[in-house]
Protein backbone atom coordinates (compact mmCIF):
# COMPACT_ATOMS: atom_id res chain seq x y z
CA UNK A 1 0.00 0.00 0.00
CA UNK A 2 2.45 2.63 -1.03
CA UNK A 3 0.09 5.56 -0.76
CA UNK A 4 -1.54 7.97 1.65
CA UNK A 5 -2.07 5.01 3.94
CA UNK A 6 1.52 5.13 5.09
CA UNK A 7 1.29 8.83 5.65
CA UNK A 8 -1.87 8.54 7.72
CA UNK A 9 -0.52 5.66 9.74
CA UNK A 10 2.56 7.66 10.63
CA UNK A 11 0.53 10.53 11.93
CA UNK A 12 -1.95 8.39 13.86
CA UNK A 13 0.75 6.30 15.48
CA UNK A 14 2.26 9.32 17.04
CA UNK A 15 -0.82 10.95 18.52
CA UNK A 16 0.19 9.34 21.84
CA UNK A 17 2.11 12.29 23.15
CA UNK A 18 2.62 15.65 21.55
CA UNK A 19 5.01 18.41 22.40
CA UNK A 20 5.73 21.65 20.61
CA UNK A 21 8.89 21.24 18.55
CA UNK A 22 10.49 24.38 19.98
CA UNK A 23 9.96 23.09 23.51
CA UNK A 24 12.01 20.02 22.69
CA UNK A 25 14.80 22.25 21.40
CA UNK A 26 14.56 24.39 24.56
CA UNK A 27 14.74 21.25 26.66
CA UNK A 28 17.79 20.05 24.74
CA UNK A 29 19.51 23.42 25.19
CA UNK A 30 18.80 23.33 28.92
CA UNK A 31 19.94 19.73 29.29
CA UNK A 32 23.13 20.62 27.42
CA UNK A 33 24.34 23.24 29.91
CA UNK A 34 23.03 21.25 32.87
CA UNK A 35 25.15 18.25 31.84
CA UNK A 36 28.29 20.37 32.10
CA UNK A 37 27.10 22.33 35.12
CA UNK A 38 30.53 22.57 36.74
CA UNK A 39 31.70 24.57 33.76
CA UNK A 40 28.49 26.43 32.97
CA UNK A 41 27.16 27.25 36.43
CA UNK A 42 29.65 26.57 39.24
CA UNK A 43 32.66 28.14 37.50
CA UNK A 44 31.02 31.51 36.74
CA UNK A 45 29.64 31.70 40.28
CA UNK A 46 33.15 31.16 41.63
CA UNK A 47 34.56 33.81 39.30
CA UNK A 48 32.00 36.36 40.48
CA UNK A 49 32.77 35.59 44.11
CA UNK A 50 36.50 36.04 43.51
CA UNK A 51 35.87 39.49 42.05
CA UNK A 52 33.72 40.28 45.03
CA UNK A 53 36.27 39.03 47.54
CA UNK A 54 39.16 40.98 46.05
CA UNK A 55 37.47 44.24 45.11
CA UNK A 56 35.52 44.52 48.34
CA UNK A 57 38.63 43.79 50.39
CA UNK A 58 40.66 46.43 48.59
CA UNK A 59 38.06 49.13 48.14
CA UNK A 60 35.49 48.77 50.93
CA UNK A 61 37.15 51.32 53.25
CA UNK A 62 37.96 53.81 50.51
CA UNK A 63 34.78 54.22 48.53
CA UNK A 64 31.18 54.76 49.41
CA UNK A 65 28.48 55.22 46.85
CA UNK A 66 25.26 57.19 46.38
CA UNK A 67 26.44 59.88 48.84
CA UNK A 68 27.40 57.39 51.51
CA UNK A 69 24.07 55.58 51.47
CA UNK A 70 25.49 52.28 50.28
CA UNK A 71 28.73 50.52 51.17
CA UNK A 72 31.02 49.62 48.31
CA UNK A 73 30.57 45.87 48.78
CA UNK A 74 26.79 46.20 48.76
CA UNK A 75 27.05 48.38 45.65
CA UNK A 76 29.32 45.90 43.93
CA UNK A 77 27.16 42.78 44.46
CA UNK A 78 24.22 43.70 42.16
CA UNK A 79 26.73 44.73 39.49
CA UNK A 80 28.48 41.39 39.72
CA UNK A 81 25.19 39.47 39.71
CA UNK A 82 24.10 41.26 36.57
CA UNK A 83 27.51 40.83 34.95
CA UNK A 84 27.30 37.07 35.60
CA UNK A 85 23.78 36.93 34.22
CA UNK A 86 24.80 38.78 31.07
CA UNK A 87 27.99 36.84 30.42
CA UNK A 88 26.36 33.45 30.93
CA UNK A 89 23.32 34.24 28.85
CA UNK A 90 25.66 35.24 26.03
CA UNK A 91 27.96 32.27 26.53
CA UNK A 92 25.11 29.78 26.45
CA UNK A 93 23.56 30.70 23.14
CA UNK A 94 26.78 31.61 21.36
CA UNK A 95 28.81 28.56 22.36
CA UNK A 96 25.96 26.14 21.78
CA UNK A 97 25.37 27.43 18.26
CA UNK A 98 29.02 27.55 17.28
CA UNK A 99 29.61 24.06 18.69
CA UNK A 100 26.76 22.53 16.76
CA UNK A 101 27.83 24.41 13.64
CA UNK A 102 31.44 23.24 13.88
CA UNK A 103 30.49 19.65 14.75
CA UNK A 104 27.68 19.56 12.17
CA UNK A 105 25.06 18.40 14.66
CA UNK A 106 23.10 21.57 13.85
CA UNK A 107 21.42 19.59 11.04
CA UNK A 108 19.40 17.68 13.64
CA UNK A 109 17.12 20.63 14.26
CA UNK A 110 17.56 22.27 10.85
CA UNK A 111 15.97 19.17 9.29
CA UNK A 112 13.12 19.24 11.80
CA UNK A 113 9.83 21.11 11.44
CA UNK A 114 10.63 23.99 13.79
CA UNK A 115 9.68 27.54 12.86
CA UNK A 116 12.32 30.31 12.92
CA UNK A 117 10.51 31.87 15.87
CA UNK A 118 10.64 28.49 17.63
CA UNK A 119 14.40 28.20 17.12
CA UNK A 120 14.82 31.77 18.36
CA UNK A 121 12.67 31.21 21.44
CA UNK A 122 14.32 27.90 22.37
CA UNK A 123 17.83 29.32 22.31
CA UNK A 124 17.03 32.64 23.95
CA UNK A 125 14.97 31.12 26.76
CA UNK A 126 17.69 28.56 27.54
CA UNK A 127 20.27 31.35 27.68
CA UNK A 128 18.01 33.38 29.97
CA UNK A 129 17.55 30.36 32.21
CA UNK A 130 21.28 29.75 32.59
CA UNK A 131 21.97 33.45 33.22
CA UNK A 132 19.22 33.53 35.83
CA UNK A 133 20.44 30.40 37.62
CA UNK A 134 23.99 31.77 37.82
CA UNK A 135 22.67 35.16 38.92
CA UNK A 136 20.55 33.69 41.70
CA UNK A 137 23.48 31.57 42.90
CA UNK A 138 25.76 34.62 43.07
CA UNK A 139 23.07 36.58 44.88
CA UNK A 140 22.52 33.82 47.46
CA UNK A 141 26.20 33.34 48.26
CA UNK A 142 27.04 37.05 48.23
CA UNK A 143 24.12 37.93 50.48
CA UNK A 144 24.97 35.16 52.89
CA UNK A 145 28.68 35.90 53.22
CA UNK A 146 29.31 39.50 52.18
CA UNK A 147 26.32 41.76 52.39
CA UNK A 148 23.26 40.58 54.38
CA UNK A 149 21.38 43.79 53.56
CA UNK A 150 20.84 42.40 50.05
CA UNK A 151 18.49 39.67 51.31
CA UNK A 152 15.74 42.24 51.20
CA UNK A 153 15.94 44.33 48.06
CA UNK A 154 14.08 47.61 48.00
CA UNK A 155 12.10 46.96 44.82
CA UNK A 156 12.16 43.32 43.68
CA UNK A 157 9.95 43.91 40.66
CA UNK A 158 12.61 46.08 39.04
CA UNK A 159 15.15 43.36 39.72
CA UNK A 160 13.03 40.78 37.93
CA UNK A 161 12.32 43.09 34.99
CA UNK A 162 15.98 43.88 34.40
CA UNK A 163 17.04 40.30 34.99
CA UNK A 164 14.67 39.14 32.25
CA UNK A 165 15.47 41.95 29.84
CA UNK A 166 19.23 41.83 30.37
CA UNK A 167 19.49 38.06 30.03
CA UNK A 168 17.24 38.16 26.95
CA UNK A 169 19.33 40.88 25.30
CA UNK A 170 22.60 39.03 25.86
CA UNK A 171 21.10 35.69 24.80
CA UNK A 172 20.05 37.39 21.59
CA UNK A 173 23.51 38.88 21.08
CA UNK A 174 24.88 35.38 21.67
CA UNK A 175 22.63 33.99 18.94
CA UNK A 176 23.87 36.66 16.53
CA UNK A 177 27.51 35.97 17.46
CA UNK A 178 27.01 32.20 17.16
CA UNK A 179 25.38 32.53 13.76
CA UNK A 180 27.99 34.98 12.50
CA UNK A 181 31.03 33.00 13.64
CA UNK A 182 32.33 30.14 11.59
CA UNK A 183 35.14 29.26 13.96
CA UNK A 184 35.70 29.45 17.69
CA UNK A 185 38.27 32.26 17.39
CA UNK A 186 35.77 34.48 15.60
CA UNK A 187 33.41 33.99 18.50
CA UNK A 188 36.23 34.86 20.92
CA UNK A 189 36.79 38.09 18.97
CA UNK A 190 33.13 39.04 19.32
CA UNK A 191 33.32 38.29 23.03
CA UNK A 192 36.63 40.02 23.77
CA UNK A 193 36.18 43.13 21.66
CA UNK A 194 32.47 43.78 22.05
CA UNK A 195 30.91 42.02 25.02
CA UNK A 196 33.75 42.36 27.55
CA UNK A 197 34.45 46.10 27.03
CA UNK A 198 30.74 46.94 27.10
CA UNK A 199 30.35 44.94 30.33
CA UNK A 200 33.39 46.28 32.15
CA UNK A 201 32.68 49.89 31.14
CA UNK A 202 29.04 49.72 32.17
CA UNK A 203 29.42 50.59 35.84
CA UNK A 204 29.69 47.13 37.34
CA UNK A 205 32.60 48.22 39.52
CA UNK A 206 31.92 51.94 39.92
CA UNK A 207 29.17 54.50 39.88
CA UNK A 208 29.21 56.33 36.57
CA UNK A 209 28.51 59.56 38.52
CA UNK A 210 32.07 59.49 39.83
CA UNK A 211 33.53 59.59 36.31
CA UNK A 212 34.73 62.79 34.60
CA UNK A 213 31.89 64.43 32.74
CA UNK A 214 32.98 63.26 29.30
CA UNK A 215 33.28 59.58 30.26
CA UNK A 216 30.02 59.71 32.16
CA UNK A 217 28.36 60.86 28.94
CA UNK A 218 30.07 58.15 26.94
CA UNK A 219 28.84 55.56 29.45
CA UNK A 220 25.30 56.71 28.78
CA UNK A 221 25.67 55.45 25.20
CA UNK A 222 26.34 51.92 26.44
CA UNK A 223 23.15 49.84 26.65
CA UNK A 224 24.83 47.62 29.26
CA UNK A 225 25.03 50.62 31.60
CA UNK A 226 21.23 50.81 31.73
CA UNK A 227 20.87 47.12 32.49
CA UNK A 228 23.26 47.33 35.43
CA UNK A 229 21.92 50.65 36.68
CA UNK A 230 18.28 49.59 36.50
CA UNK A 231 19.05 46.27 38.15
CA UNK A 232 20.89 48.04 40.95
CA UNK A 233 17.94 50.38 41.44
CA UNK A 234 15.87 47.35 42.36
CA UNK A 235 18.21 46.66 45.29
CA UNK A 236 18.72 50.16 46.65
CA UNK A 237 15.99 52.35 45.27
CA UNK A 238 18.83 54.60 44.13
CA UNK A 239 20.66 54.71 40.83
CA UNK A 240 22.62 56.93 38.44
CA UNK A 241 19.66 57.50 36.11
CA UNK A 242 15.93 56.94 36.42
CA UNK A 243 14.94 53.25 36.17
CA UNK A 244 12.27 54.25 33.68
CA UNK A 245 14.91 55.63 31.36
CA UNK A 246 16.87 52.38 31.76
CA UNK A 247 13.76 50.32 31.10
CA UNK A 248 13.05 52.31 27.96
CA UNK A 249 16.59 52.03 26.63
CA UNK A 250 17.01 48.32 27.37
CA UNK A 251 13.49 47.50 26.24
CA UNK A 252 13.87 49.22 22.87
CA UNK A 253 17.27 47.67 22.15
CA UNK A 254 16.05 44.20 23.15
CA UNK A 255 12.91 44.40 21.05
CA UNK A 256 14.83 45.69 18.06
CA UNK A 257 17.49 42.97 18.26
CA UNK A 258 14.86 40.29 18.88
CA UNK A 259 13.06 41.21 15.69
CA UNK A 260 16.32 41.50 13.78
CA UNK A 261 17.59 38.10 14.95
CA UNK A 262 14.27 36.40 14.27
CA UNK A 263 14.52 37.66 10.67
CA UNK A 264 18.12 36.45 10.41
CA UNK A 265 17.00 32.95 11.36
CA UNK A 266 13.96 33.13 9.10
CA UNK A 267 16.19 34.05 6.17
CA UNK A 268 18.49 31.16 7.04
CA UNK A 269 21.47 33.53 7.43
CA UNK A 270 24.58 31.34 7.69
CA UNK A 271 22.28 28.41 8.54
CA UNK A 272 20.69 27.42 5.27
CA UNK A 273 23.02 28.66 2.49
CA UNK B 1 -4.64 10.87 -4.93
CA UNK B 2 -1.30 9.37 -5.76
CA UNK B 3 1.20 12.19 -5.97
CA UNK B 4 4.94 11.53 -6.07
CA UNK B 5 6.77 11.01 -2.80
CA UNK B 6 9.62 13.21 -4.00
CA UNK B 7 9.49 15.74 -6.78
CA UNK B 8 12.35 17.82 -8.16
CA UNK B 9 11.24 20.38 -10.70
CA UNK B 10 13.93 22.25 -12.66
CA UNK B 11 16.24 22.66 -9.69
CA UNK B 12 19.31 24.83 -10.23
CA UNK B 13 21.86 25.82 -7.66
CA UNK B 14 25.10 27.79 -7.97
CA UNK B 15 27.99 28.20 -5.58
CA UNK B 16 29.51 31.42 -6.88
CA UNK B 17 30.13 30.79 -10.56
CA UNK B 18 30.10 27.01 -10.09
CA UNK B 19 26.88 25.35 -11.17
CA UNK B 20 26.28 22.52 -8.70
CA UNK B 21 22.85 21.58 -10.07
CA UNK B 22 21.64 22.44 -13.53
CA UNK B 23 17.92 22.14 -14.19
CA UNK B 24 17.47 18.84 -12.38
CA UNK B 25 14.02 17.27 -12.63
CA UNK B 26 12.79 13.86 -11.62
CA UNK B 27 10.16 12.29 -9.41
CA UNK B 28 10.16 9.33 -7.09
CA UNK B 29 6.87 7.52 -6.74
CA UNK B 30 5.39 6.50 -3.42
CA UNK B 31 6.79 3.20 -2.20
CA UNK B 32 9.73 3.18 -4.59
CA UNK B 33 13.27 2.23 -3.69
CA UNK B 34 15.15 4.78 -5.76
CA UNK B 35 18.89 5.13 -6.35
CA UNK B 36 20.68 8.42 -6.93
CA UNK B 37 24.16 7.74 -8.27
CA UNK B 38 27.00 9.87 -9.51
CA UNK B 39 30.69 10.51 -9.00
CA UNK B 40 31.96 12.76 -6.21
CA UNK B 41 30.96 16.37 -6.79
CA UNK B 42 28.07 15.45 -9.08
CA UNK B 43 25.60 17.33 -6.86
CA UNK B 44 23.91 14.43 -5.04
CA UNK B 45 24.34 15.85 -1.55
CA UNK B 46 23.35 19.35 -2.65
CA UNK B 47 20.15 17.94 -4.12
CA UNK B 48 19.34 16.06 -0.94
CA UNK B 49 20.15 19.15 1.14
CA UNK B 50 17.65 21.14 -0.92
CA UNK B 51 15.03 18.50 -0.21
CA UNK B 52 15.74 18.69 3.53
CA UNK B 53 15.77 22.50 3.59
CA UNK B 54 19.47 22.69 4.48
CA UNK B 55 20.35 24.48 1.25
CA UNK B 56 18.22 26.80 -0.85
CA UNK B 57 17.77 26.26 -4.56
CA UNK B 58 18.20 29.22 -6.87
CA UNK B 59 15.57 28.02 -9.30
CA UNK B 60 12.92 25.36 -9.39
CA UNK B 61 10.86 23.61 -6.74
CA UNK B 62 11.15 20.50 -4.59
CA UNK B 63 8.29 18.69 -2.90
CA UNK B 64 7.93 15.90 -0.35
CA UNK B 65 4.60 14.05 -0.54
CA UNK B 66 3.22 17.05 -2.41
CA UNK B 67 4.44 19.65 0.11
CA UNK B 68 6.81 22.32 -1.15
CA UNK B 69 10.04 22.35 0.88
CA UNK B 70 10.10 26.14 1.17
CA UNK B 71 6.51 27.38 1.16
CA UNK B 72 5.13 24.42 3.14
CA UNK B 73 8.31 23.36 4.93
CA UNK B 74 6.70 22.20 8.18
CA UNK B 75 4.58 19.59 6.39
CA UNK B 76 7.42 18.64 4.05
CA UNK B 77 9.90 18.06 6.88
CA UNK B 78 7.45 16.05 8.99
CA UNK B 79 7.28 13.57 6.12
CA UNK B 80 11.01 13.36 5.47
CA UNK B 81 13.83 11.57 7.28
CA UNK B 82 17.39 12.27 6.15
CA UNK B 83 20.50 10.32 7.11
CA UNK B 84 23.31 12.82 6.52
CA UNK B 85 26.57 11.75 4.97
CA UNK B 86 28.77 13.35 7.62
CA UNK B 87 29.21 11.42 10.85
CA UNK B 88 27.76 14.01 13.21
CA UNK B 89 26.56 13.66 16.80
CA UNK B 90 25.85 15.64 19.92
CA UNK B 91 28.37 14.67 22.60
CA UNK B 92 26.22 15.70 25.57
CA UNK B 93 23.67 12.92 25.35
CA UNK B 94 23.18 9.15 25.41
CA UNK B 95 21.84 7.20 22.44
CA UNK B 96 18.32 7.07 23.87
CA UNK B 97 18.34 10.75 24.78
CA UNK B 98 19.52 11.61 21.28
CA UNK B 99 16.60 9.69 19.78
CA UNK B 100 14.08 11.12 22.25
CA UNK B 101 15.23 14.67 21.59
CA UNK B 102 15.04 14.12 17.86
CA UNK B 103 11.49 12.77 18.25
CA UNK B 104 10.69 15.88 20.28
CA UNK B 105 11.80 18.11 17.41
CA UNK B 106 9.01 16.46 15.42
CA UNK B 107 6.56 17.11 18.21
CA UNK B 108 6.50 13.54 19.50
CA UNK B 109 6.72 12.72 23.16
CA UNK B 110 5.83 9.10 23.87
CA UNK B 111 7.60 7.08 21.24
CA UNK B 112 9.75 4.82 23.41
CA UNK B 113 8.22 1.66 21.94
CA UNK B 114 9.24 2.75 18.49
CA UNK B 115 12.66 3.88 19.74
CA UNK B 116 13.16 0.41 21.26
CA UNK B 117 12.27 -1.15 17.93
CA UNK B 118 14.74 1.10 16.09
CA UNK B 119 17.45 0.26 18.63
CA UNK B 120 16.71 -3.43 18.18
CA UNK B 121 16.83 -3.41 14.39
CA UNK B 122 19.98 -1.33 14.30
CA UNK B 123 21.70 -3.53 16.88
CA UNK B 124 21.95 -0.70 19.40
CA UNK B 125 19.85 -2.09 22.25
CA UNK B 126 22.83 -2.62 24.54
CA UNK B 127 24.20 0.83 23.72
CA UNK B 128 20.99 2.71 24.56
CA UNK B 129 22.44 4.31 27.67
CA UNK B 130 25.96 4.90 26.37
CA UNK B 131 27.10 8.43 25.71
CA UNK B 132 27.39 9.25 22.02
CA UNK B 133 31.06 10.11 22.50
CA UNK B 134 31.81 6.55 23.61
CA UNK B 135 30.50 4.93 20.41
CA UNK B 136 32.59 3.72 17.49
CA UNK B 137 32.14 5.29 14.06
CA UNK B 138 29.90 2.48 12.86
CA UNK B 139 27.71 2.77 15.95
CA UNK B 140 27.39 6.52 15.52
CA UNK B 141 26.29 5.89 11.94
CA UNK B 142 23.54 3.58 13.23
CA UNK B 143 22.29 6.28 15.57
CA UNK B 144 22.14 8.72 12.64
CA UNK B 145 19.92 6.24 10.82
CA UNK B 146 17.78 5.93 13.94
CA UNK B 147 17.44 9.70 14.21
CA UNK B 148 16.19 9.91 10.65
CA UNK B 149 13.53 7.27 11.35
CA UNK B 150 12.36 8.37 14.76
CA UNK B 151 9.30 10.25 13.45
CA UNK B 152 8.37 7.38 11.07
CA UNK B 153 8.70 9.50 7.96
CA UNK B 154 6.96 8.18 4.81
CA UNK B 155 10.00 9.32 2.81
CA UNK B 156 13.48 8.21 3.86
CA UNK B 157 16.63 9.64 2.29
CA UNK B 158 19.98 7.97 2.90
CA UNK B 159 23.09 9.83 1.77
CA UNK B 160 25.93 7.29 1.50
CA UNK B 161 24.76 5.44 4.61
CA UNK B 162 27.21 2.58 4.33
CA UNK B 163 30.38 4.58 3.68
CA UNK B 164 33.03 3.18 5.99
CA UNK B 165 30.64 0.77 7.64
CA UNK B 166 31.37 -2.88 8.42
CA UNK B 167 29.67 -5.77 6.65
CA UNK B 168 27.54 -6.68 9.64
CA UNK B 169 25.94 -3.24 9.81
CA UNK B 170 25.41 -3.10 6.07
CA UNK B 171 23.38 -6.28 6.29
CA UNK B 172 21.43 -5.15 9.34
CA UNK B 173 20.80 -1.75 7.81
CA UNK B 174 19.61 -3.07 4.48
CA UNK B 175 17.26 -5.63 5.95
CA UNK B 176 15.75 -2.90 8.13
CA UNK B 177 15.42 -0.39 5.27
CA UNK B 178 14.01 -3.07 2.96
CA UNK B 179 11.45 -3.95 5.60
CA UNK B 180 10.43 -0.30 5.88
CA UNK B 181 10.23 -0.09 2.09
CA UNK B 182 7.96 -3.16 2.02
CA UNK B 183 5.73 -1.47 4.59
CA UNK B 184 5.27 1.41 2.16
CA UNK B 185 8.04 3.88 2.98
CA UNK B 186 9.67 5.51 0.00
CA UNK B 187 13.46 5.27 0.00
CA UNK B 188 15.93 7.48 -1.85
CA UNK B 189 19.48 6.17 -1.63
CA UNK B 190 22.78 7.60 -2.72
CA UNK B 191 25.71 5.27 -2.58
CA UNK B 192 29.15 4.64 -3.95
CA UNK B 193 28.63 0.90 -3.73
CA UNK B 194 27.02 0.16 -7.05
CA UNK B 195 26.28 -3.42 -6.15
CA UNK B 196 24.12 -2.03 -3.34
CA UNK B 197 22.14 0.08 -5.75
CA UNK B 198 21.92 -2.89 -8.10
CA UNK B 199 20.59 -5.17 -5.40
CA UNK B 200 18.14 -2.73 -3.83
CA UNK B 201 16.93 -0.04 -6.19
CA UNK B 202 14.12 -0.36 -8.70
CA UNK B 203 14.79 2.90 -10.51
CA UNK B 204 17.96 4.90 -10.78
CA UNK B 205 18.97 8.46 -11.64
CA UNK B 206 22.57 9.23 -12.47
CA UNK B 207 23.96 12.71 -11.94
CA UNK B 208 27.05 14.12 -13.55
CA UNK B 209 28.27 17.69 -13.17
CA UNK B 210 24.89 18.69 -11.77
CA UNK B 211 22.86 17.20 -14.62
CA UNK B 212 20.72 14.10 -14.85
CA UNK B 213 22.46 11.88 -17.41
CA UNK B 214 20.31 8.80 -16.95
CA UNK B 215 16.93 8.10 -15.44
CA UNK B 216 15.42 4.69 -15.90
CA UNK B 217 14.69 1.37 -14.30
CA UNK B 218 17.75 -0.57 -13.30
CA UNK B 219 17.02 -3.32 -15.83
CA UNK B 220 16.66 -0.90 -18.73
CA UNK B 221 19.91 0.81 -17.82
CA UNK B 222 21.78 -2.46 -17.75
CA UNK B 223 20.21 -3.80 -20.94
CA UNK B 224 21.27 -0.62 -22.77
CA UNK B 225 24.87 -1.80 -22.60
CA UNK B 226 26.48 -4.83 -24.29
CA UNK B 227 26.16 -7.70 -21.85
CA UNK B 228 29.72 -9.03 -21.81
CA UNK B 229 32.96 -7.21 -21.16
CA UNK B 230 36.35 -8.64 -22.08
CA UNK B 231 39.30 -7.35 -20.16
CA UNK B 232 42.33 -8.00 -22.33
CA UNK B 233 46.02 -7.44 -21.65
CA UNK B 234 48.14 -7.39 -24.79
CA UNK B 235 50.79 -5.29 -26.46
CA UNK B 236 48.37 -4.19 -29.20
CA UNK B 237 45.11 -4.86 -31.04
CA UNK B 238 44.32 -5.70 -34.66
CA UNK B 239 43.03 -2.76 -36.72
CA UNK B 240 39.57 -4.32 -37.08
CA UNK B 241 38.97 -4.42 -33.32
CA UNK B 242 40.23 -1.01 -32.32
CA UNK B 243 36.84 0.65 -32.81
CA UNK B 244 35.33 -1.79 -30.29
CA UNK B 245 37.53 -0.68 -27.39
CA UNK B 246 35.40 0.88 -24.68
CA UNK B 247 38.36 2.10 -22.74
CA UNK B 248 42.08 1.57 -22.47
CA UNK B 249 44.66 1.99 -19.76
CA UNK B 250 48.23 1.10 -20.69
CA UNK B 251 48.13 -2.37 -22.21
CA UNK B 252 44.69 -3.21 -20.82
CA UNK B 253 41.69 -2.94 -23.13
CA UNK B 254 38.03 -3.23 -22.24
CA UNK B 255 35.93 -4.55 -25.11
CA UNK B 256 32.17 -5.05 -24.97
CA UNK B 257 30.61 -8.04 -26.71
CA UNK B 258 27.00 -8.74 -27.56
CA UNK B 259 27.39 -12.54 -27.53
CA UNK B 260 29.96 -15.04 -26.31
CA UNK B 261 30.45 -16.22 -29.91
CA UNK B 262 32.15 -12.92 -30.67
CA UNK B 263 34.97 -13.99 -28.39
CA UNK B 264 36.07 -16.59 -30.96
CA UNK B 265 36.40 -13.94 -33.63
CA UNK B 266 38.40 -11.73 -31.28
CA UNK B 267 40.82 -14.52 -30.37
CA UNK B 268 41.21 -15.51 -34.05
CA UNK B 269 42.03 -11.93 -35.00
CA UNK B 270 44.68 -11.79 -32.27
CA UNK B 271 46.23 -15.07 -33.43
CA UNK B 272 46.38 -13.90 -37.04
CA UNK B 273 48.07 -10.66 -36.03
CA UNK B 274 50.58 -12.66 -33.91
CA UNK B 275 49.65 -10.72 -30.76
CA UNK B 276 50.44 -12.44 -27.48
CA UNK B 277 47.74 -12.45 -24.84
CA UNK B 278 49.20 -11.58 -21.43
CA UNK B 279 45.89 -11.74 -19.62
CA UNK B 280 42.18 -12.14 -20.28
CA UNK B 281 39.04 -12.10 -18.18
CA UNK B 282 35.32 -11.94 -18.83
CA UNK B 283 32.70 -9.99 -16.91
CA UNK B 284 28.97 -9.77 -17.19
CA UNK B 285 27.83 -6.17 -17.49
CA UNK B 286 26.61 -4.68 -14.24
CA UNK B 287 25.55 -1.29 -13.03
CA UNK B 288 29.14 -0.29 -12.57
CA UNK B 289 29.80 -0.63 -16.28
CA UNK B 290 26.73 1.49 -17.02
CA UNK B 291 27.82 4.00 -14.46
CA UNK B 292 31.35 4.30 -15.84
CA UNK B 293 30.03 4.67 -19.34
CA UNK B 294 27.44 7.32 -18.52
CA UNK B 295 29.60 9.34 -16.22
CA UNK B 296 32.36 9.30 -18.79
CA UNK B 297 34.87 7.74 -16.46
CA UNK B 298 37.24 5.99 -18.84
CA UNK B 299 39.78 4.81 -16.32
CA UNK B 300 40.04 1.07 -15.87
CA UNK B 301 39.15 1.14 -12.22
CA UNK B 302 39.24 -2.48 -11.26
CA UNK B 303 42.25 -4.59 -10.58
CA UNK B 304 43.47 -6.49 -13.57
CA UNK B 305 42.38 -10.10 -13.35
CA UNK B 306 44.85 -12.49 -14.95
CA UNK B 307 43.70 -15.92 -15.94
Amino acid sequence: MPSEAVNDKVIKDTKGGQIKSWQALFFKETLRFWRVGVQTIAAPVLTALLYLLIFSHVLEARISVFDGLVSYTAFLVPGLIMMSVLQNAFANTSSSIIQSKVSGSIVFFLLAPITPLGIFAAYVLAGMLRGTIVGIAVWLVASAFFSPSLWLPAMPLWIIIFLLLGSALLSILGVIAGLWSEKFDQLATFQNFIIMPLTFLSGVFYSVRTLPDFWAKVSHLNPFFYMIDGFRYGFFGASDVSPWLSLGMVGVVTLFLAGFTWRLIANGWKLRP
Amino acid sequence: MLFPAIEFQSISRYFGAFCALDDVSFTVGQGEFFGLLGPNGAGKTTLISILGGLVKSHRGAARVMGHDVTTDYLNARRRLGVVPQELVYDPFFTVRETLRLQAGYYGLLKVDDWIDEILHYLGLSDKADSNMRALSGGMKRRVLVGQALVHKPPVIVLDEPTAGVDVELRHALWSFITKLNREGHTVLLTTHYLEEAEALCQRIAMLKNGKVVALDTKDNLISGVEPITVRLKTNGLPESWQARVRCQEGGTFLIELARYEELEALLAALREAHITIDGLSLEETDLERVFLRLTGNTAVTEEYHAI
